[in-house]
Formats: C-alpha cells, structure tokens, sequence
C-alpha cells in the first residue's frame, strides 16, 4: 500500500510539502495533546456526538470531516469547554476541558466559523482587545500585533474599519486574533467556508506555515475535502457524531482498497471499438466501460504500467490517466456508502453517478464488456 | 399649591400645561435609556460573530455579562447624575435659589432612585437580548413591557380591583373602597414605574406623610408639618429595596440565561 500512497503524491505536487512537515513534528515529540474518550453530547432526543475516542498528536494537522451537522462543531465547542459534555472526557494538554476551560483557553486559540469583529474598531484595535484579555499590554502587545497583522498580509488594512472588510479579510485577521495569543494548538472551525480561491491558497499556506514552522497542532473542521486534503496529515472522518474513520490519506485508502477494486480513468486517442477489444483481452482487467470519450477500467490491481506499455506499442495516445481512490473525495465518498449515509450532497451524487458506481444493484448489468 | 421652605425642589417637581414635571418625564423615559443600552447587548453580538470570539479568550463567562451590565449602569449613572445637577446648577443660575443641605440631599436621592430604577430596565432589556435571537425582538419585547408598565398597568389593576371589590353602588362603595383601593394600589406597585414614580415623588415632596390609605381616625390629631428627610426616606425604602430586588433578578436572569447558554455562531 505504500506505493499507492506514493503514486498519490506523485498525482499532487502539493502533497509533498505536507508530507515532509508532518514528518518533522512527529519525529520530534510523539505525544498526545488532545485526548478525546467517549465523549458523548446529547440533545434531547439527538446524539449530536457519540462516544467519540480520538487522540491528535502535537504538530500535527488534523482534518475532521463530515457533512453538515455531523456533529464537528460540538466536538470542538467540548474541546473548549464552551459545552458541556453528556459523557466521556476531552483532555487538552492533560487538562480536562470540562473542569478547566479557563488554562485550556489559554492555550488554545479557536477560529469559529464566522469570524465576526466589531465593526466600529479598527483591525488593529479588534486585535488589541483580544490581546488585552490574554493579559498582554504595552510594547509587547503592540510588536506582536504589527507581526501578526504583516504575516496574515493585513497591514495596509489594520487601520481601517472593521466593518469595511470582505469575507476574506476578516478570515485573515481571524487568524491573526487566534495568533495573538501564541497558542500551542488552533482549532479552526470551516476556514475555508466562502472564501475565494486565492484567499484559499493564502489560507492554506498560511495553515501549512503555522504548523510546519511554528510547530503548532492544528485541528481543522471542514466539510471541503480538497482543501483538507492539501493540509492534512490525517484526517477523520465524521458523521452522525461517530467517527467512522481516521488516519492519513494512504491508510484510509488501504482500508477502502480492501474491500474494493482498482479504478482508472482513461483518455486514449483514437478511442475506437478495436481498442475496446484489445484492451478486454488483458490481463487483470475486470471490467471496461466507456463514459463520453473516457474510459472507466476496473481491476484487481494496479495495471498503469501494464496498460502505459500495451497501448504505446499499439500507438495509442494516452490523454488522461487518473487512478481514482487516491483522493479524499472518493475516500469520503465510499466511506458514507459504506455507512449507508445519504443527506443531499450523497443523494444528489448518487443520481449523477455512473452506471458502474451504483454499487451492488447494477453493477453486472452495467457492464457492457466489449 | 408649592411651599415656599422647599422651594428648591419644586424645580424638579413643577410641571407645566404643557410640559411634564422632571420627574415624571424621567419615570416615562428614562427606562429607554435602559433599554436602548441594553436590547442588543448579547444577541448582535452573538449574530455578528464577536462573541464566539470573546468566549474563546481565557477570560470567566460571567465577566462577559457583568461587564455588559455593569458598563452600561455606570453610563446610566453617569447620564442621570449629570442630568439631575445640571438642572439644579442651571436653577441656581435662572433663580438665584440656593438648595439647603437637606434638599441637596432629597434631589441626591432621588437621582439614586432614578439610577436603579434605569438600571432594572437595562437588566430586563440584557435578559431579553440573551433570551431572543434577533435584536429586532429583543428590543420590541422590552418596549412592550415598557408600555404596558407605563400605561396599561394602572388600567389592569383598577379592572381587577373593581372586579374582586366593586364599588359600582353606594353600599358596596361603602363597604369595599378601603379593599378595593388598597388592592388597586398593591397591583399598581408591582409595576417599576408606579414604584418608581411614588418613591420619588414622596422624597421630593415633604408634605407627603404616607403612601398607603389613611383613615380619619389615624389622622385625629395630627400635627400638619413637614417630614423629616429621614423619615421620608423611612417611608420609601421598601420601594427602594423592591427596586433593588427587581433590578436583581431581571439580571440574576439574564445571568443564568447567559451561563447556561451554548454559544455557537449561527
């Protein structure tokens, strides 16, 4: 399964970056930060978490994913002590959060989604309050805010009302008002919710800065899992208050290949019936669908190289060649097939999905083997 | 008819054709100050996003909504007392009366009054922002309330009095007017604007020797004087004390409401 997780690197550059700085913050200090056991929060009738054990090690960014309403931000409103929880602990640093929110506070810096600031005040002044309440003052103060406002790349705005700024702006200066308190961890609650794919970049990177340069532990809650994707050293995943997976890209992958089927997709020019033929007659393939121009190959293992060689020697062009499975949206997207879930982004995918992805009830008949 | 030994104090008592008394202009529209402070202390926040924010910060929940309470009681303090001193300095320039040291004393309380008084309804109004959502209904719940202390109330209590003890004939006249104004009265002070108003209105004028129904025989004789600033003020410290407690528990409300709350951004 390494090389798989190899070749997913390969597919995205952007990866590589990530991978390197995971590495160094585990390497140093392999401790847990974040303990979560059986934590449990019930509302009325709805278990909005449910007997939830994670544990997230320091230096680490840590994706949760899941649909809306799968319970994240209550995770992380426990995580803080702004709930109480039903059941179980969340220890932070060792401290539990139920009992000692306060000193867990103090090092925790918690971006909500929404990040609002008082529009009346200036950026710059919006970030002194914060800072006044974490008990700094004067010089100190004053340094740490013209840092934080140059590292987020809002200095030429800082003096401008609060009011005034864009989504974007706003989400910045969020980041600069949880910096302000050197917290050890960050816990970022849909940061990349409505922002422009710019803004995205800078968010990303910002995000991969503070935790490969800084050290920092990071816990991102998002239901983007692209974004995620970039910045994560492992994710979990989330639904219905259960976490019904977790751990990096390549086991989570494993664990989905275990019980699935290798899958590629294929642009070859020409794309012709006597390609179909040939191509039926290799070995290791189990099925062939055509899709528009694209090609749709199931397998029991992975035939890139095999499939590269055959088709140059009969000089095809390759177009297009994509192992799917590699990225979290297919992961994520075969882990609530697997959970029977189905709120309306599923529902909606499972209509605009291939014959083939229907699984188990059209899949031999989908088939339409040359 | 105004008395010429406490001549001072009738600046704040005297009203005009047309124009209210200071005093009941101040027990009209002084709970708007309260309110205006207080309507969209925790919900604007909440929906702009500032609070998550704030209760992220290593800081007690309850500073937060001690703070808001707080603040805004010094800002009523502070717009009261300079309300109140600046009429009597602007008297002392117009008139050339001078306040003697009791009636220093009398206006002194009486602006103490007016600051609890304003200071309930800003609590009333913090609670009201904690418990609703939008600003827009916090602000109309409390000036309903407004209303209807101000208004209606006077008109509920002398329905219910005249219902349990009417007075619509002689005989029942006779028989239930000491029950029945004793009921009107005792419904009309749970109002904060009925207590408010008969609180001040008792310390501002020396004459007024009781606020509950006086009968004959209690008044057989009795030497017509001035009450003492002491006794005076003897006579008006359960509403005082009930001032006191209503301001507490609109803000033990807004309190508990605040603590118990989950505060999420949405």
């Amino acid at each position: 399964m390494k090389e798989t997780y190899q070749n997913v690197c390969d597919g995205s550059p952007k990866d590589v970056g990530k991978t390197s700085g995971g590495g160094t913050g585990m390497s140093e200090d392999n401790r847990n930060v974040i303990e979560i056991a059986h934590l449990t929060k019930q509302y009325g009738d709805k278990r909005a978490v449910d007997d939830l054990n994670l544990s997230i090690r320091k230096g680490e960014v840590f994706g949760l994913l899941g649909p809306n309403g799968a319970g994240k931000t209550t995770t992380i409103l426990m995580l803080l002590g702004l709930t109480e929880p039903t059941a179980g602990t969340a220890l932070i640093e060792g401290l539990d959060c139920a009992r000692h929110p306060l000193e867990v506070k103090g090092i925790v810096g918690y971006l909500p989604d929404n990040v609002g600031f008082y529009p009346d005040m200036t950026g710059r002044q919006n970030l002194r309050f914060t800072g006044q309440l974490n008990g700094l003052a004067g010089q100190e103060l004053e340094e740490r805010i013209d840092g934080l406002l140059a590292r987020v790349g809002m200095t030429e705005a800082a003096d401008r009302r609060a009011g005034t700024y864009s989504k974007g702006m706003r989400q910045r200066l969020g980041i600069a008002d949880v910096l302000i308190k050197d917290p050890e961890i960050i816990i970022m609650d849909e940061p990349t919710l409505g922002i422009d794919p710019e803004g995205m970049r800078e968010l990303l990177n910002l995000i991969r800065e503070l935790s490969v340069e800084d050290g920092r532990t990071i816990l991102i809650s998002s239901h983007q899992l692209h974004q995620i994707q970039q910045v994560c050293d492992r994710v979990g995943i989330f639904v219905e208050g259960k976490l019904i997976a977790s751990g990096t890209l390549a086991e989570l992958e494993a664990q989905i290949l275990q019980d699935g089927s290798y899958l590629l997709e294929m642009n070859v020019h020409p794309c012709d019936d006597k390609l179909l033929g040939m191509l039926s007659q290799q070995e290791g393939l189990e099925k062939i669908q055509k899709e528009g121009n694209t090609l749709l190959i199931t397998s029991k293992k992975d035939i890139r190289g095999q499939l590269t060689k055959f088709l140059g020697e009969h000089g095809y062009t390759i177009l297009h060649l994509h192992q799917r499975g590699g990225d979290l949206d297919e992961i994520y997207r075969r882990y609530f097939e697997k959970a029977g879930q189905s709120d309306e982004r599923n529902d909606f995918e499972e209509k605009r999905k291939p014959v083939w992805k229907r699984r188990g009830r059209n899949a031999r008949k989908g088939t339409d083997r040359a | 008819m105004k008395d010429s030994n406490y001549l001072f104090l009738s600046l704040y008592t005297t009203s005009g054709n047309s124009i209210p008394s200071f005093m009941s202009f101040i027990a009209l529209l002084g709970p708007i100050i309260g309110l205006a402070l207080g309507f969209d202390a925790v919900n604007s926040e909440r929906a702009a996003g500032t609070l998550n924010r704030l209760v992220a910060q290593p800081i007690y929940r309850d500073s937060i909504i001690i703070g808001k309470f707080l603040a805004g009681t010094a800002v009523i303090a502070a717009i009261i007392y300079t309300m109140g001193i600046g009429i009597g300095a602007v008297g002392v320039l117009c008139t050339g009366v001078k306040p003697s040291g009791e009636e220093a004393l009398r206006i002194l309380v009486f602006l103490t009054f007016t600051v609890v008084y304003v200071a309930f309804w800003l609590a009333l109004s913090i609670w009201f922002s904690v418990v609703c959502r939008h600003a827009a209904t916090s602000a109309l719940a409390s000036i309903a309330l407004w209303v209807f202390f101000a208004i209606f109330m006077s008109l509920v209590a002398s329905i219910v009095a005249n219902a349990v003890y009417p007075i619509g004939d002689e005989y029942h006249a006779m028989v239930n007017s000491y029950n029945n104004y004793t009921l009107n009265l005792g419904l009309n002070r749970i109002s904060p604007y009925y207590l408010y108003s008969e609180a001040v209105s008792t310390i501002m004028n020396p004459t007024v020797r009781s606020v509950n129904v006086v009968t004959m025989d209690q008044l057989v004789g009795a030497v017509s004087g001035y009450l003492s600033f002491g006794q005076s003020l003897l006579l008006v410290w359960p509403h005082l004390t009930g001032l006191a407690a209503l301001m507490l528990i609109a803000f033990g409300g807004s309190y508990i409401g605040f603590m118990r709350q989950e505060i999420r951004s949405n």
